[in-house]
């Protein structure tokens, strides 16, 4: 079964924003009220209405200037901690798609109060997961699965002119990670992938991945709470088979209409 | 360009110079990462890191305005060193023509100077030609009145020393950008640049890139696949523009539009037409009268005739020594001296340098007819901030136009491809296309002129005028006769060609009035094969990436130019896996090549009595290192820009071009090496913003990533002026003002020129006061109105500002 895979290059990624905008157009979402704070990045961070968002960080090395640019987005976990806090709430608010493993945030989030929302942005690893207030509802990166549903690409993927997004099955996407470090490694010593094995977004970068942006890669200090983990032992197993086939009506929900 | 974007690949060196490629030519990209791939250097020398920056692999910091000190620099240690490519050098360029004795250079000034007019007499500026008047050369390089020599010797005044006191440049960084670069010099290896505005909108523009071109010569590198002197152009059909002559100062085609006092077709093809009296020089330009009748034949129809001398009185001339470039419109309609303007596709209250004096100029006119997508501030001038309505009389008419994706037409990319676009959807409401605008307008002025007279009927009168169909207009009408007709049968050798079939290429133009054509480069692009700009071939035969059956390029589908010098003078290209075109024995074969002619000598070393130079459009048929036809030099000289921060030009006792001109009205005041305004300033653009923002300031997903005017400057500037990061700042020129966020900054670093710390600062020109609210107005405000001496195109890339907290 042919599982999806991101590999992010951000030795190619020129910040031109194409994939930031896609993901706006695509998704049908709103253009935010921004201020220019002194910076590139905007908006300043992912949010409600903003699930891919690339990241200007000016980073002097070995006393060379570097302006590394890192597009930031959900990492589509394989083993999503956003997921098991939710279930620990509300059966169906996260749902894994079974044909592609993008992680998915249905209409039922809206149920999560807010303290069991920022318990589910506490859980994730990047702080990906963002809410809005008056609905509840949580949303981010969709893997634009109606998209990929349908064979095309995501539509981030689409518009990037220089093959730093990429995306395909997992196996192709993972040799093509590899392949690429090796050539990157030649020059660049610290070229590393980040988190390859938890995630379905590989970014390969060649710097500590700090200075690219806190949550490069994943911080440490989460994962579900001991709490959340003894409710998920409990719960009836049948619940979590039936949240497998609601991903397929996920997918109608996430676009965002008008 | 001379090359194309896909051609980028093939390169081995990528300078990106008086350009941010990456960011304002983001597909571009595509190819320069590729060519990093294959390994590839990319270097970057820009006044500021920027996205293109932290791709290369190379990156120099240069104050803006110092392009000639520092590409001078690399002229330098490429003859120093010996890195030119001798061969090429000596038998394909005018490196080997020998100046004539009158010839000279002294202190910053080329022979032949009058300071009362600030004009040269460009006499001097000439090689020797023997008995026969042939130019007289030294292919071994070495008369000391050779071109080559001269060179060296006006370039050995750019040490390294001088260059770095001058642009600010660390010298180790100029030398790793020399080396990286000057190793393209290498027969079979190939180095390109990718400039843009960065190099043009200065006083010295022009020959910023003539000292680049004066590189890719020596180094070799014209002609090549991964090499050329490629202009990124800043709208997607500015190339077709210019191609279909929008310029005063062209016909389409690149002619020379006629002056007054050529009052005949014979005197305006006898000054156009260049001689030669070198049998092994082409000069196609020779061909000149043949394209010049077929065009008039285009414009007037059956009117023109023999006896009317084709309609040649009838087509606009310029008054002798009066230049109607952009600069000089809005300077006499700041003067009153004219009263009615077209703002058509434009919004010159923000793209114009001086935007105090373009928005002051427009109060004196009578009416304005704005034709665009959206209202904008020049439309809507006389409400913009100091205006008083009431104190004005202009009145103004709105035509809302279509967009591109509106329309059927063709777009002409940087690489001159011709491609053409089908209609997406239709306009909304009352917009129309500028074609149906066009032929509504002209409809309407040539019944008035039926019914009233007026001051001049006959060219309005007898223009061929039908490029209709069931009353709307017709692209491939107009792209059809821009192709061009046979207009009675013609004989050419043993083919006749029909009357009313479309002419297969220019060769096949005639000077008798039996051809007509709209612009003979585009000539092939539209033939009775069918709307060759239309075509969608995906095969790629070159492996060049020449793509030469997607869409058509000018001229006659020739990807790369000045293929001929590809290949050593047998006919073998200098590099063997990137060939552009090859000789077989009786054929060429790859790129369409540059003239039929086989190469210079047979493959058992003798002189081919047909063989020909390489470079056909120059009359000689050698490529022009030493340019005697430019207003200011015919080699590139660093003077400062207009403004600048120092006192004196460390190169020579000539402070700023010569041969610029300076407007006298109360807006065009000059603050050079003025304490008020110490900071150099330069403009730029980003991704999310195209232009003047007309059209991208009304797009929320563009604004949301780029919302209001900013001022990028170094921490050590923000500093010195307790600017923090996001602050609101007042950034000011002798001319006006602007607000902007700061955005402070490592890319910017402060410069050492000639032992002094000169700071430097950027903004976008993006913003106009009419949306969003607090977007801030047009950095034009701060530019000055005064330009190159050959094209006039403004010094908005060089020119001093103050900055204070606001």
């Amino acid at each position: 079964m042919a599982d999806k895979t991101f590999f992010i290059d951000t030795t190619k990624c020129t910040a031109c924003r194409g994939c930031q905008i896609a993901c706006k157009q695509w998704n049908k979402l709103p253009a935010t009220e921004t201020h220019n704070w002194g910076s590139h990045q905007n908006p300043a961070d992912l949010s409600f209405d903003t699930f891919k968002l690339v990241r200007f960080s000016e980073v002097v090395s070995g006393g060379k200037l570097n302006w590394y640019f890192f597009p930031d987005q959900c990492r589509h976990c394989l083993e999503p901690p956003c997921k098991d806090t939710a279930e620990g709430y509300v059966e169906g608010a996260i749902l894994k798609d079974e044909a592609t493993g993008a992680i998915i945030y249905t209409d039922k989030s809206r149920e999560l109060d807010e303290a069991a929302a920022e318990a589910v942005r506490q859980s994730c690893p990047y702080d990906i997961p963002r809410r809005d207030k008056a609905s509840g509802r949580l949303a981010k990166c969709t893997m634009c699965i109606d998209r990929v549903g349908n064979g095309l690409p995501p539509a981030c993927v689409k518009s990037c002119p220089t093959g730093t997004m990429n995306f395909g099955d997992r196996k192709a996407m993972l040799e093509l990670a590899n392949k690429r470090l090796d050539e990157v490694k030649k020059q660049y010593a610290k070229a590393q992938l980040l988190d390859t094995d938890m995630v379905r977004v590989v970014f390969l970068v060649v710097d500590d991945p700090k200075v690219y942006h806190k949550f490069a890669i994943a911080r440490n200090d989460v994962g579900i709470s001991r709490k959340l983990a003894l409710r998920r032992l409990i719960r009836p197993a049948a619940a979590l088979i039936a949240g497998l086939t609601m991903a397929a009506g996920a997918a109608a929900e996430n676009s965002r209409s008008e | 360009m001379t090359n194309h974007w896909i051609d980028l690949a093939n390169s081995d060196c990528i300078l990106i110079m008086g350009s941010n490629a990456a960011a304002n030519h983001p597909i571009s990209f595509k190819w320069v990462m590729k060519a990093k791939e294959r390994g590839a250097t990319i270097v970057s020398v820009d006044p500021r890191f920027t996205q293109s920056s932290a791709k290369a692999d190379i990156y120099a910091p240069l104050r803006s305005g110092t392009d000639i000190a520092f590409l001078g620099g690399m002229i330098n240690y490429i003859m120093e060193n010996k890195l030119y490519h001798e061969e090429y050098v000596a038998y394909y360029t005018n490196a080997c023509f020998v100046l004539d004795k009158s010839y000279s250079f002294k202190d910053g000034l080329f022979s032949g100077y009058d300071p009362k007019t600030g004009v040269y007499d460009k006499s001097t500026w000439k090689w020797d030609n023997d008995k026969d008047g042939i130019p007289v050369k030294d292919y071994t390089l070495k008369d000391p009145q050779c071109v080559f020599q001269q060179l060296k010797k006006h370039f050995s005044r750019y040490t390294l020393d001088k260059v770095s006191a001058i642009t600010g440049t660390p010298k180790n960084d100029l030398v790793a950008v020399y080396k990286a670069y000057a190793a393209t010099g290498k027969p079979g290896k190939a180095g390109t640049i990718m400039y843009a505005m960065g190099f043009c909108q200065h006083t010295v523009g022009v020959q910023n890139i003539r000292a680049m071109s004066i590189i890719q010569l020596l180094l070799g590198n014209m002609g090549v696949a991964g090499g050329g002197v490629n202009a990124l152009r800043g709208e997607s059909n500015v190339q077709g523009s210019t191609d279909q002559g929008l310029l005063f100062h062209i016909w389409p085609g690149y002619v020379a539009s006629p002056k007054a006092s050529e009052t005949t077709l014979a005197i305006f093809n006898e000054k156009r037409t260049p001689k030669t009296k070198d049998p092994m020089s082409v000069n196609w330009l020779s061909n000149l009268p043949k394209y010049s009748v077929s065009y008039l034949k285009a414009v007037w129809g059956d009117a023109a005739t023999p006896e009317n001398e084709f309609g040649y009185g009838w087509m606009p001339k310029c008054d002798d020594g009066k230049s109607y470039t952009w600069l000089d419109l809005f300077d006499a309609m700041y003067q009153g001296q004219f009263t009615g303007f077209f703002a058509w596709g434009q919004n010159p209250a923000c793209s114009g340098a001086n935007a105090n004096k373009t928005r002051e100029a427009m109060t004196k006119l009578d009416w304005m007819v704005n034709i665009n997508l959206f209202d904008n501030e020049t439309g809507s001038f006389w409400k913009g901030p100091g205006m008083d309505p009431k104190k004005i009389k202009t009145e103004v008419f709105f035509l809302p136009c279509a967009a591109s994706m509106e329309k059927e037409g063709s777009l002409s990319n940087s690489g001159r491809w011709m491609q053409w676009r089908y209609k997406a959807a239709n306009p909304p409401g009352d917009a129309k296309p500028d074609g149906d605008i066009v032929v509504e307008l002209f409809d309407t002025i040539r019944e008035l002129y039926k019914k009233e007279g007026g001051a001049y009927p006959d060219p309005i009168l007898k223009l061929k005028w039908d490029y209709t169909t069931n009353g709307q207009f017709d692209p491939h009408k107009v792209a059809k006769q821009i192709n061009g007709y046979f207009l009675k049968d013609v004989k050419i050798g043993d083919t006749t060609y029909k009357q009313g079939t479309l002419v297969p290429a220019f060769p096949m133009l005639q000077a008798d009035g039996s051809t007509s054509c709209g612009n003979w480069i585009y000539c092939a692009s539209y033939t009775d094969k069918g709307n060759m700009a239309a075509r969608r071939g995906t095969q790629d035969k070159s492996g060049i990436g020449l793509y030469s059956e997607w869409a058509w390029c000018w001229p006659v589908n020739r990807r790369i130019i000045y293929n001929r010098a590809s290949v050593d003078r047998y006919g073998n290209p200098w590099n063997k896996e990137r060939a552009v075109i090859r000789w077989t024995g009786d054929k060429w074969e790859g790129d369409v090549p540059d003239g039929p002619a086989p190469p210079m000598f047979l493959a058992d070393g003798k002189p081919n009595p047909n063989g020909k130079y390489p470079f056909i459009m120059k009359p000689e048929g050698f490529a022009n290192i030493f340019g005697p036809g430019l207003a200011d030099g015919p080699f590139p000289e660093h003077y400062e820009p207009l403004e600048c921060p120092i006192e004196k030009n460390p190169m020579s006792g000539q402070f700023i071009n010569p041969t610029i001109k300076q407007f006298g009205t109360a807006h065009d005041k000059r603050a050079t090496c003025d304490p008020r305004y110490p900071i150099v300033g330069t403009t730029y653009r980003v991704t999310e913003h195209w232009q003047t923002g007309l059209m991208t300031r009304y797009q929320p997903w563009l604004l949301e990533a780029e919302p209001q005017q900013f001022c990028e400057m170094s921490e050590e500037l923000a500093k010195l002026r307790e600017i923090k990061n996001g602050d609101k700042v007042i950034v000011e020129s002798a001319r006006g003002k602007v607000v902007a966020v700061a955005i402070v900054t490592k890319r910017f670093r402060p410069f050492t020129i000639d032992g002094t710390t000169v700071h430097q600062v950027g903004l976008p020109w993006h913003y106009g006061w009419m949306t969003p609210k607090e977007g801030g107005d047009s950095t034009n405000l701060l530019t000055p109105s005064v330009g190159d001496p050959n094209t006039r195109i403004p010094e908005t890339k060089a020119f001093m500002v103050n900055v204070r907290k606001a």
